[in-house]
């Protein structure tokens, strides 16, 4: 076996639990494991947020105030820590489009899930790419990872416009028009999965579709808390 | 190689030449055309543009045909937008954009003839008695084909200069030439002396994310990844710093400039500190060699010092620089003769130690090779805004300063090994009118390398001397 980051090769410890128990192939080596931390601690309980204390962050705050995002997503959970290594690793699997890289996070995402089976709902919708976006990388991170999750994701929302709005404020991230459109019938419960949180919209507009066509509880699940 | 030998043989024949196309001569991806659709169609009827496929299979496995790859564990299966099913892609070459099995590569089949130039050189310089030899020796080597030439050249040598001869021999028979070198940096700083040298022939830059980007001028200077995108269309490739990563550690690129050469191309090799597998080369004669033991200024290489400082790694560790150094730093700046080039193994390192010297020097400032501001930086240096420049080993090769001292922080350090040490001293004494310069070892105990680099740096003078 080699870590899929680095290439080094992976000596497999063979002891009474790998005996044992079925083998846990690994796909990274010690030091490249290092770039995955994993999210501990105290955390918003809305976003997930690092905090100092288990107090809702202030942007949440601030989504919770406003009338037209109050309670649309109701809570966030995300696996990893923003940091630049992280960063690397992501351009290489979204940007470069180097797909094997979603192993990376199998064992984690597993576990979580596991953990989440009774809280979570059962309805796993990714957030989708536009179709020029699809066409250029040739697959949807968010999918790859809502596959690892669920034999079955499902397709519940389609994407309008093109992803690029880094540039805007936060004022203009707020109030345009939802880039997202829903079928109209779907599940009461929705978890939703993208690779990334960043300053929560993307999920928000997403959820708004969902609950303007009767969905009714919406959470997320990302990889990473940026 | 095996792998140019499938792809020869499967290319059509070469369309009549009338038919010229901008995509001659490049191996890419359907992404890199930026041509509408209608047109490209139109040079794949004509046959100035055909279709390779991009993985093919292989007795014991696949190959990637642009960049050769082999190995199993660099293709990997993804669920595939384009064509519904699950795809193979390679990931050694996918920083050049993504290489998938069921996209074929496209090549531009048909040939463009470049023109001859009577007279390119405008260079007026000339060459010292060091560097005549080497030059002829080029010279031959370019104008005939199919040669293959290591020069061997201490740093500083001017090998670039005495490519000069060579290269005006070669355009003016008409012939297409690349110069690949490992780093972005050398690319920028060879740029402008070659456009200085040959103003009237077409010429550009290319790197990740150069301002040239079309890649048809006639002499191309690129970094080695760059070699990617062509396939059979350079008489004559050099290749800088062949000891260098990624070239000597990335066998794809060594089947990447093989490629990008014509059948009958000649190579030309350039290192100051060959590795074993050059020097067995060279000793069981494949490999024609010639030397340059000298400096083209004719003094000789500066040796380095060692200075032992047995609490140095201890220090460094917490954060604080050992007095012998900062006293060294101080005189060496206050004198204010050169520049100090200080070498530290590790980015951390580097910007620990460049917090703790700002607070005594306003003149430093620090590079390494996730620096995005790198080349605005080097700029100030080289315009002597900046008297002392904290760099990794990004900058241990082809970077020129006229005059410069080079002190190496913890010259132990496992990523200093006797090339890299050879190299980061080879920046002292650089030029004519100071052609010495201290090179100082910092270490925490004498390591094989330091050792070795002392001896090859001695060695060459000694070569040097009885010239
Ligand atoms: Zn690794
Ligand atoms: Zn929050
Ligand atoms: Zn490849
Ligand atoms: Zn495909």
């Amino acid at each position: 076996m080699r870590c899929l980051l680095c290439h080094a090769s992976i000596e497999q410890d063979v002891n009474w639990d790998t005996v044992l128990k079925p083998v846990e192939t690994r796909v990274m080596c010690a030091a490249c494991r290092e770039t995955l931390p994993l999210i501990e601690g105290n955390v918003c309980p809305i976003c997930n947020r690092k905090m100092d204390c288990n107090a809702t962050c202030s942007d949440c705050q601030k989504w919770e105030q406003s009338d037209k995002w109050q309670g649309v997503l109701k809570r966030n959970q995300s696996l990893y820590h923003y940091h630049e290594g992280i960063q690397e690793v992501i351009t290489q699997w979204k940007y470069r489009g180097d797909y094997v890289l979603v192993k990376l996070f199998q064992s984690d995402i597993e576990r979580i899930v596991k953990d989440r089976r009774k809280q979570w709902p059962t309805a796993v919708v990714p957030i989708p790419l536009s179709s020029e976006r699809l066409v250029e990388r040739g697959f949807n991170q968010a999918e790859a990872i809502a596959r690892l999750m669920t034999r079955k994701p499902v397709h519940l929302l389609e994407r309008l416009d093109s992803e690029k709005q880094s540039k805007k404020t936060r004022y203009e991230r707020l109030n345009r028009i939802n880039p997202f459109r829903s079928k109209t019938s779907v599940p009461p419960h929705v978890l939703l999965v993208d690779d990334i949180y960043t300053t929560g919209a993307t999920l928000r507009y997403a959820a708004k579709a969902l609950q303007d066509a009767g969905c009714l509880h919406i959470e997320s699940f990302t990889l990473i808390r940026g | 190689m095996k792998g140019c030998c499938i792809l020869v043989s499967s290319l059509p024949n070469t369309p009549d030449s009338s038919a010229l196309c901008p995509l001659s001569g490049k191996l890419l991806l359907k992404h890199e055309l930026h041509y509408p659709d209608e047109q490209i169609h139109q040079w794949l009827n004509e046959g100035a543009v055909t279709h390779i496929s991009s993985i093919e299979k292989t007795l014991t496995g696949r190959r990637c045909m642009r960049c050769g790859n082999t190995k199993h564990y660099l293709f990997a299966e993804m669920p595939c937008h384009a064509c519904q099913s699950t795809c193979y892609y390679c990931r050694n070459c996918i920083q050049m954009g993504r290489v998938l099995a069921c996209q074929p590569l496209y090549y531009g089949a048909s040939a463009t003839s470049y023109p001859e130039h009577p007279e390119p050189c405008e260079w007026e310089g000339s060459l010292s008695r060091f560097q005549l030899d080497a030059a002829t020796r080029i010279t031959a080597a370019m104008a005939s084909e199919r040669e293959r030439l290591l020069v061997w050249a201490v740093c500083g040598a001017g090998k670039t200069e005495m490519l000069f001869p060579g290269l005006t021999q070669a355009l003016s028979q008409g012939k297409r030439i690349c110069l690949a070198t490992p780093r972005t940096d050398v690319v920028r700083e060879l740029l402008p002396r070659m456009k200085a040298a040959f103003p009237g022939v077409s010429l550009e830059g290319l790197y990740g994310d150069s301002p040239d980007k079309a890649g048809d001028a006639q002499l191309i200077i690129a970094t080695t990844h760059q070699l990617y995108r062509y396939a059979y269309c350079f008489d004559v490739v050099v290749i800088d710093e062949i000891d260098a990563f990624p070239f000597h550690a990335d066998p794809s690129l060594n089947y990447a400039a093989k490629r990008a050469a014509k059948a009958t191309a000649s190579f030309i090799y350039l290192t100051a500190t060959p590795r074993r597998k050059q020097k067995w080369a060279i000793a069981f004669r494949q490999l024609p060699v010639v030397f340059v033991a000298r400096r083209f200024h004719g003094y000789p290489l500066p040796v380095p010092q060692l200075k032992m400082i047995a609490s140095l790694r201890r220090q460094l560790k917490a954060g604080q620089l050992p007095n012998v150094i900062a006293q060294h730093i101080a005189s060496q700046q206050q004198r204010g003769t050169r520049q100090l080039l200080l070498f530290v193994p590790t980015i951390q390192l580097a910007e620990m130690l460049t917090d703790l010297l700002a607070a005594h020097y306003s003149s430093i400032t620090s590079v390494h090779s996730k620096d995005p501001d790198r080349e605005h930086k080097i700029q100030q240096f080289r315009n002597r805004e900046k008297s002392l420049l904290m760099t990794t080993t990004i900058l241990e090769r082809g970077v020129t300063f006229p005059s410069v001292d080079v002190f190496v922080l913890d010259a132990g350090h496992d990523v200093f090994d006797e090339a890299a040490l050879v190299q980061m001293a080879g920046r002292a004494g650089r030029s004519p009118d100071d052609p010495c310069g201290d090179v100082i070892f910092y270490h925490a105990g004498k390591r094989n390398a330091m050792v070795d680099a002392v001896a090859a740096i001695k060695r060459m003078n000694r070569i040097g001397s009885t010239l």
